[in-house]
């Protein structure tokens, strides 16, 4: 790592850790758990567009480490994406096609279709083996239509009319397996997504707490985050606040610090609450 | 990904293959805290394997006597061929001396059971609780192969890290300067243990659904139940 700040640090992946952390896990040493999202995402093509949903519980190991986090991910106005998989990667990757199809859309002068955000996606995935862990629901509505796809961490991508991902896919795919039909109408879809992403909620140990849905339109856009809070936190009987001087003063010392007056001005202040 | 490794090193290594695990980890958590003339032992009550739920009502608290109850986590099969042995032991021990046997008797049993089985233990992580022979509440804690302690509070199984520092600050009022050590009355411990779980449902995936609460007294024991997060 350069030590200059005003160094511009070399853009793409920095390998420079690698060697050495070969030889710490030989050594022993377990390395830390990137958190993963466990999640249920899934995603269905209905009369007029896409509608994705998500739940929001990201976790570590066995402990939720965000009980709201957001996964549906934002592409291009007409495009959004939803992320499983490891969270850091979901981010990124989602992040930089985002911005390549900015570009794209500033080059051709053209709105970027679907199909390009699923190509350089999948073709950026498998350049990297799988070791990118982003397991997407892709949908989105162009000139062409509404269209959507679902791209595994290693390159592959299926373009169907109902997906869904993450340890709780089997959860949601069972809810459109028996209630999917073709040209759904818009409250009918949303219901149908609602009902799937909550059968990961409750059923899968690694999604949870709220479900985020997002309709893509040709027209519109609707981001509800949260749709449906469907877990709330129980209310707690007792108070555990502390009292004023529970924590025990040791010693104290007083120093004084000399310094110069240089200016002096009158200035009306808020003062800050902390009880 | 294979790692590159030299002809002689792929030989002579282990074979690599399929292997049975005797083991399973189905998850929960169990708390127990004992009072001046009560015993408290609450568990959840979701069993569940790997991301699955098996079941949202079984509570892993089991009723041994009238005065003991044993809170029991880890691995079910283990767990309820404990409480089977547990069960005939004290049978016995009622047709041969004539009475009930006492908490730290069961304790002090429990603890030879499983040391019994030292290398090939019970996957368990187990905390009894009850009334001794003086009407006081009492907590015996034990680890999988029988060590074991009596305590005035204990948490176990999946969310234990989280909930006895919790423990440790309001039961024990550590690191808490002077404040006055009030005596825990049974409305305080009970409220405390239903908010401890509610928290423990927040934060760890392998609790929720519900608590099951075994309160032991003078009378006997009675149970209380009431609901948490199902995600």
């Amino acid at each position: 790592m350069s030590l200059f700040a005003t160094e511009r640090p070399k853009s793409g992946f920095s390998f420079e850790n690698c060697a050495r952390n070969g030889v710490l896990e030989k050594t022993g040493f377990t390395a830390p758990t990137a958190v993963k999202t466990g999640t249920t995402i899934a995603g269905l093509v209905f009369e007029d567009g896409i509608v994705l949903g998500a739940d929001t519980r990201a976790t570590e190991g066995s402990v939720v480490a965000d009980k709201n986090c957001s996964k549906i991910h934002f592409l291009a106005p007409n495009m959004y994406c939803c992320g499983a998989g490891t969270a850091a990667d979901n981010d990124m990757v989602t992040q930089k096609i985002s911005g390549e199809l900015e570009l794209l859309r500033l080059n051709t002068g053209r709105m970027p279709r679907v199909c390009a955000a699923n190509r350089i996606l999948k073709q950026m995935l498998f350049r990297y083996q799988g070791h990118i862990g982003a397991y997407l629901v892709l949908g989105g509505v162009d000139t062409t239509g509404p269209h959507l796809y679902s791209i595994h961490a290693h390159g592959s991508s299926d373009k169907l009319p109902y997906v869904t991902m993450g340890s709780g896919s089997l959860a949601a795919m069972s809810v459109f397996e028996s209630r999917y039909k073709p040209n759904m109408k818009r409250e009918e879809a949303m219901q149908t997504v609602r009902d799937a992403i909550a059968g990961g909620v409750f059923n899968d140990l690694g999604s949870g707490t709220n479900i985020d849905l997002c309709i893509i339109t040709k027209d519109k856009v609707d981001y509800l985050r949260p749709y449906d809070e469907a877990n709330i936190k129980g209310q707690r009987q007792g108070s555990y606040r502390y009292a004023r001087g529970t924590t025990g003063v040791l010693n104290t010392t007083v120093k004084k610090i000399d310094y110069d007056v240089t200016s002096a001005a009158i200035k009306q202040l808020e003062v800050m609450e902390t009880d | 990904m294979h790692e590159k490794v030299s002809r002689d090193e792929y030989y002579l290594s282990q074979p690599k293959g399929a292997h049975w695990y005797p083991y399973e980890d189905h998850g929960g958590t169990i708390l127990a805290i004992a009072g001046e003339d009560f015993s408290l032992v609450g568990s959840d009550t979701r069993l569940s394997e790997g991301f699955s739920i098996h079941s949202r009502d079984h509570p892993h608290t089991y009723r041994l006597s009238e005065k003991t109850v044993m809170g029991s986590v880890g691995f079910h099969g283990d767990v309820l061929t404990l409480k089977k042995l547990l069960d005939s032991r004290l049978k016995i021990y009622e047709h041969e001396h004539n009475k009930a046997m006492t908490t730290s008797a069961i304790a002090a049993m429990l603890s030879t059971m499983m040391y019994g089985r030292r290398f090939f233990p019970f996957y368990t992580n187990t905390i009894l609780a009850g009334m001794d022979e003086n009407g006081k509440g009492c907590v015996y804690s034990f680890d999988p192969i029988g060590s074991y302690e009596r305590e005035l509070f204990r948490a176990g199984g999946s969310a234990s890290s989280m909930l006895q520092p919790l423990l440790d600050n309001q039961i024990g009022f550590k690191n808490q300067g002077d404040v006055p050590h009030t005596p825990l009355t049974l409305e305080k411990a009970l409220a405390l243990i239903k908010d401890v779980f509610i928290s423990a449902a927040e934060r760890d995936i392998y609790t929720g659904d519900g608590v099951c609460i075994n309160i032991i007294t003078a009378d006997g024991v009675r149970q209380e139940r009431f609901p948490l997060r199902r995600d």
